[in-house]
């Protein structure tokens, strides 16, 4: 073999191993990334129990109540039409309250209830989830 | 003042850069000879004023000039100095001007140090570095200028974001930047050979130094990084699989690949497109890391303003520059004769697989990474990739790339029999054979994948050992120790994480006063919570004692810290660590008297992870003083040489 057919089969190996990793990389997110929804989202699509998504929206008033554990919550993520209800297990985030914005990660369960793993509150003055942004402030309107 | 003479070095820095890449670019043309040994001047007297400007930036910080803008809406005349400090890079304009701070330093260096190089590559290589830092120049001045004033002065700044003001924030970015930077030195080499058409071994002796650095830097910054996260996040987690996060391990990646075909282009002559080409994509990934953090394109703690121009402009540096680097690839890389041929056994073909399950990983974690960001861009639609996706794609890869990692450096150059290759391998085999079944014995069910991580791992790190079997340890060359110590660090690192996710150890419970809990050996008990003032926060102080069997008890305080500019919360995680691993509390603030939240963690060896990285970049500093003392003495033998011969 020639170094000029070596460096042939060696591009040829390159080739197949970045396309091999894109092919593999596509059909993985195709069944592990996370979408994003929100309430509304969420009533016209059947998402499947225990497919991990994002739910986003705002925490409904007078919706959060505690477990008498002391760690478990249920509120109520709303948009302008919709409802969800959610159970999360830990400790929220410190700007977690009603009226305000959340992303919680987690999948439904066979009950249609959302289980939250994570919740990611509106975590500073300038924070707001890009697509929450005009959604957010209608919302509050609604419900003041 | 000072703002105006900081902004005017900043402008002069960038004449220079001009200047830099016009004498440079002349100079390799027959009619300009002369002016080649100019660019290397005009490279040092750019980096003074860039220096200079930089340091005009530290002091307005440092007095907390109201009036500069960048510091009214970043800093706060309360805050502690080390954060006024650390502070004038913990904002988009000032990291920006660190990062050519760095840059400057970068070629300024080259063109003072640099000796082994062709004096006609050299000239080529400050001019494509004067070309980058032109760019930078230029964004800075037009897109994010530092020194902007503000009429009238607020009284007192908006304040720095609480999670940043940390020890963490002084390290942290400098040396994950001198990473960056330090890949940006590799690719205007490569564009400096590939101008003179000069890809060969004295090019990659010339190169690998500079790879070397910059590749510490970055895994220093990476296990940094990581470490400050998992400390001050309070989530127990140590890699998050954000953007961010990805950012910095992409060009990682990259350089990583590099470091090993450089090898085999500075000791065999191969590889010789390959190499120019992964040092393009190194400093491509350095630039995307930088676009991805800098245009707030991502929304997360490193993303200090969102301003879409900023994006548009970083993107357009980034298609100017690795599109003119792919363009003169594609145009001289046919003038590249082809390197020596070698056997599919051999050193030099296991260092072939090393870069294509690198490079496989890399276009996993970028496609992760881009993906949801061009969907979100075309369609809308907003997805999240995080862990589920990494750990099933990356994880297998990477444990393959191990095992490669273990067979390589047993194996000869240019050919080898696989029955030899093999023979070298029983010893590692047998340790992986002890950890799977003290591991079925002992462990209990633990996931299928951090099974295989422990298992590899304890076959790598005895098969990294093993080249100093049966070699006289006092003359094993330092670069050999370096290796050695490097690949351990990639088992010792492996099984930390490993050990993390099989053997860790949760609760979450709310805790009255009095109350216990018990967590792995531990067992805590919450004695009293207080309210502690800090400087610029009041925090609620939990005073908790830790028992185990016997031993004397102690006492921690984990803290929830409230901050008043700007207004935010954050965890302070107490850690204690022991031999095996780490106990990490976190306590929140209580709603409705149900008690303190308290989440524990124990965490064995979870220590192991940044131990890892630690021996890593030790391996690479090793290298780098055993390659550089072979280098400079190769070298001067050279010289000598050839002034002996006239």
């Amino acid at each position: 073999m020639k170094p000029k057919q070596q460096r042939l089969i060696l591009g040829i190996f390159a080739v197949l191993a970045v396309s091999g990793a894109g092919f593999l990389a596509l059909s993985a997110l195709e069944s592990k990334a996370a979408y994003f929804y929100s309430p509304s989202d969420l009533a016209t699509s059947d998402v499947e129990p225990g497919k991990a998504f994002r739910l986003g929206g705002m925490v409904a008033d007078k919706s959060i109540i505690r477990e008498p554990d002391g760690v478990t919550m249920r509120f109520v993520v709303q948009d302008e039409s919709n409802r969800q209800s959610v159970v999360f297990k830990g400790i929220a985030p410190d700007l977690f309250k009603e009226n305000s914005g959340v992303i919680a990660e987690g999948s439904l369960d066979a009950s249609g209830q959302f289980i939250a793993t994570n919740l990611l509150a509106k975590h500073d003055e300038k924070y707001m989830p890009p697509k929450l942004d005009g959604k957010m402030h209608k919302t509050g309107e609604v419900s003041q | 003042m000072i703002a105006e003479a900081g902004h005017a070095a900043l402008w002069f820095a960038g004449a220079m850069a001009l200047l830099q890449f016009a004498l440079g670019a002349l100079g390799l043309t027959d009619r300009y000879q002369s002016l080649r040994g100019s660019a290397a001047p005009v490279a040092v007297v750019q980096m003074v004023l860039t220096c200079l400007s930089f340091l005009c930036l530290i002091i307005v910080f440092m007095r907390s000039d109201m009036s500069v803008l960048l510091v009214a809406t970043n800093s706060h005349s309360d805050k502690p100095w080390l954060y006024k400090f650390a502070g004038t890079w913990g904002n988009h304009e000032g990291s920006m001007l660190l990062w050519v701070t760095i840059l400057a330093i970068g070629g300024a260096t080259v063109a003072l140090f640099e000796r082994a190089l062709d004096v006609r590559t050299k000239t080529a290589t400050l001019a494509a570095q004067g070309a980058i830092a032109l760019g930078f120049y230029a964004f800075l001045l037009f897109s994010s200028n530092p020194f902007a004033r503000i009429d009238p002065a607020p009284a007192n700044g908006q304040g720095l974001n609480p999670l940043l003001q940390d020890p963490g924030l002084a390290f942290h970015p400098p040396t994950l930047y001198m990473g960056y930077v330090g890949m940006s030195v590799a690719f205007s080499f490569a564009v400096g050979a590939l101008v003179t058409r000069d890809v060969g071994p004295t090019f990659a002796r010339a190169m690998r130094p500079w790879i070397l650095g910059a590749w510490i830097f970055l895994t220093i910054g990476i296990t940094a990084g990581s470490y400050w996260a998992y400390y001050e996040l309070g989530w127990g987690g140590w890699w998050f699989w954000d953007p961010v996060e990805n950012a910095s391990l992409m060009p990682w990646l990259a350089a990583t690949a590099l470091l090993h075909s450089v090898t085999v282009l500075a000791t065999r002559d191969s590889l010789r497109a390959w190499t120019i080409m992964l040092s393009v994509v190194a400093f491509s990934m350095s630039m995307i890391g930088t676009f991805l953090v800098r245009s707030g394109i991502l929304t997360s703690v490193h993303s200090f303003a969102v301003d879409p121009r900023r994006g548009g402009f970083i993107l357009m540096l980034l298609a100017l520059y690795i599109g003119g680097a792919l363009a003169l690839f594609a145009l001289r890389i046919n003038t590249v004769r082809e390197g020596n041929r070698f056997e599919a056994i051999s050193r030099e073909g296991s260092l072939v697989f090393n870069n294509l399950l690198l490079s496989i990983i890399l276009v996993i974690v970028l496609i992760g990474t881009l993906y949801p960001l061009a969907l979100e861009a075309t369609t809308g639609t907003k997805i999240s990739v995080g862990a589920p996706y990494f750990n099933s794609t990356a994880g297998p890869v990477t444990l393959v790339l191990l095992i490669g990692m273990a067979a390589g450096p047993l194996m000869r150059w240019r050919f080898d029999q696989a029955k030899k290759v093999a023979e070298r391998l029983a010893l590692p085999a047998l340790a992986l054979a002890l950890a799977a079944l003290l591991l079925a014995a002992f462990a209990g069910p633990i996931g299928i994948l951090p099974l295989l991580g422990l298992v590899v791992a304890a076959g790598v790190a005895a098969a990294s050992i093993a080249p100093l079997w049966k070699r006289n340890l006092r003359r094993t060359p330092l670069f050999t120790w370096g290796m050695v110590i490097a690949h351990l660090g990639c088992a010792v690192s492996m099984a930390g994480m490993a050990a993390d996710s099989a053997f860790t150890k949760e609760a979450l419970v709310a805790m009255q006063i009095g109350q216990t809990q018990q967590i792995g050996p531990y067992s805590v008990t919450l004695n009293k919570v207080t309210e502690e003032p800090g400087p610029n926060w009041s925090a609620l102080d939990a005073e908790m004692i830790v028992r185990k069997g016997d031993d004397a008890p102690f006492t921690v305080h984990p803290q929830s810290r409230t901050f008043t500019d700007p207004p935010m919360e954050t965890n302070e995680s107490a850690i204690t660590t022991a031999w095996n691993g780490q106990l990490y509390l976190v306590i929140g603030i209580p709603k409705d008297n149900a008690g303190f939240p308290v989440r524990f963690y124990w965490k064995p060896f979870v220590t192991l992870i940044w131990i890892g990285g630690i021996f890593i970049a030790l391996g690479g500093l090793l290298s780098l003083f055993g390659r550089v003392n072979r280098d400079l003495f190769s070298i001067r033998r050279l010289f000598g040489k050839k002034v002996a011969a006239s």
